[in-house]
């Protein structure tokens, strides 16, 4: 216990970075891979192709990389200083935007056509078949699977600790110094990651158990 | 086109999807515009920036990097599929004795961050006497047992979703349990999740990124050290776009396979259709 309760003054702001880059990362990949999921089911061909593209392309980019392109690379292009921390969550987005995509794209496939023409077929207007109908449904689809990528997004934070940003994959480098035994500090990061991703799961279960469609 | 979202497309809609495209194609362009404006305005490519790059000596060094990369993703690969076996068989377990620890065994890597799991492995092993841990070493065994684990997940996944009938025929034939799991059974759950398994060797190379951060000296390591040449102009753009291209170019190969198998594995009808729940719940998992 003592690792833990000595550095407390490294462990808490450490997580904190780590809950601030998982929130913040979070909110923009559901914003921009809701976006994307939508051009890749919109009627027109162009932005299929572009949100096809898109998530292709960043999906088969391993994350390192594109944080190493954030953290060295950007600089370079003049475009005005971001922090090391601004430039993971960045990268975080960027990555996980794909998973968000593709899960919300496979959550409006799990709807049969049917439902919509049925909806039609009773003369309800598009916004109607849409709220009443169409999103209730997918809306459900969606959430199991939704709240496994945010689980994967939480653990991809450590990543950002190859790039100079202060979080819970850092905590070892930080604490070497002051000499903690490198396994014990790691073995707290790790059963701090099993507990918040054992929340996570709990809360996916009970969604998944209040939430599922019965057909 | 009719999908569960819109209609076929009336005259209106047909000239607001036009306009639709055309926005898309100005906003688009006009983003891949900006940075390949900004990259030529900061001189990313000059011929100096790009000069170390036709040397011989560093293609050698790009080829050694990249198979230094690929070995450590065919051991990893190879080693957590013969683990997610195992570690299926015991979850499929009648005995709670096996069944619980096991299970408790893939709950506990699938929840640990692999680079996390390197760490351990490469800065937390040695002072306990492990003398042997190479980065290597470290950046197999993390991704094994985390892919391992995740396999395991699939590979049940993969057989509770046979029909119960298969199970019911082969112990009515008078076999028993492992002839059932070896004949009936995993022949066709492998079958069934194979795109799923593909994807998974996918994270399997992407991960081995990672190993850059506990200095294994793979594609990023090279990407980092030529970028830093201050002779050549700290070329670390072109650099990222040279080492980034292959990483992208292996894994999308390999996704490519996946998709074949998948295309391929649909078309066959003796392939048990796999519930699409199963492989949405697994999509999210696939990290």
């Amino acid at each position: 216990m003592d690792p833990l309760i000595n550095n407390l003054d490294i462990f808490v702001p450490a997580f904190r970075n780590t809950i601030i880059l998982f929130v913040v990362s979070g909110v923009a990949a559901l914003i921009l891979g809701t976006v994307v999921g939508g051009m890749r089911v919109s009627p027109v061909p162009i932005m299929r192709g572009v949100g096809t593209v898109y998530v292709n392309f960043i999906r088969n980019t391993p994350l390192t990389l594109l944080m190493f392109f954030f953290a060295f690379g950007y600089p370079k292009l003049e475009l005005g200083n971001l922090s090391y921390m601004t430039l993971a969550i960045i990268a975080l987005s960027l990555y996980t935007a794909t998973y968000v995509a593709e899960v919300i794209r496979s959550g409006f496939n799990t709807v049969p056509v049917g439902q919509a023409e049925a909806a039609r077929a009773i003369g309800l207007p598009f916004g109607q078949t849409m709220s009443l109908v169409i999103l209730p449904q997918a809306f459900r689809a969606v959430i199991p699977p939704l709240m496994s990528v945010f689980i994967a997004l939480l653990k991809n934070t450590t990543v950002a600790a190859g790039f100079s940003v202060f979080e819970a994959g850092a905590i070892r480098a930080y604490l070497s110094e002051r000499g903690e035994p490198a396994i014990v500090v790691l073995l707290w990061v790790a059963a701090i990651f099993v507990v918040l991703v054992t929340v996570l799961s709990l809360v996916q279960r009970r969604l998944e158990n209040k939430w599922r469609v019965a057909r | 086109m009719s999908s569960v979202l819109y209609d076929v497309p009336g005259p209106k809609a047909i000239v607001r999807n036009r306009i639709l495209a055309v926005v898309t194609v100005l906003v688009v362009g006009g983003m891949l515009a900006f940075i390949i404006y900004r990259l030529a305005v900061t001189g990313q490519f000059t011929a100096e920036k790009w000069r170390i790059f036709t040397f011989p000596l560093v293609h050698q060094n790009i080829i050694d990097a990249t198979l230094r990369t690929l070995s450590a993703f065919a051991v990893a690969a190879v080693a957590s599929l013969v683990l997610g076996l195992l570690l299926s068989i015991g979850r499929l377990s009648d005995h709670a004795i096996i069944r619980v620890p096991v299970m408790l065994f893939t709950e506990l890597f699938r929840a640990i961050p692999v680079l996390i799991l390197m760490m351990i492995m490469y800065y937390g092993l040695p002072p306990l006497g492990v003398t042997f841990m190479t980065p290597f070493l470290a950046v197999v065994i993390a991704l094994t047992l985390y892919n391992g684990s995740v396999l395991a997940e699939v590979f049940r996944a993969g057989i509770e979703s046979l029909p119960k009938g298969q199970t019911e025929a082969g112990y009515a034939i008078g076999m028993r349990k492992s002839a059932v799991m070896l004949l009936i059974q995993y022949p066709q759950a492998i079958r069934a999740m194979m795109p799923v398994i593909i994807s998974q060797l996918v994270v399997v190379l992407k991960d081995t990124a990672l190993g850059f951060i506990v200095t294994f000296q793979e594609l990023l390591y090279l990407a980092k050290f030529y970028g830093g040449q201050v002779t050549y102009g700290s070329p670390i753009i072109p650099s990222t776009i040279v080492f980034g291209t292959i990483y992208i170019l292996l894994c999308l190969a390999l996704s490519a396979v996946a998709k074949w198998v998948e295309v391929r594995s649909r078309r066959n009808p003796r392939i048990t259709k796999v519930a699409p729940a199963v492989q949405a719940t697994n999509q999210g998992e696939i990290k």
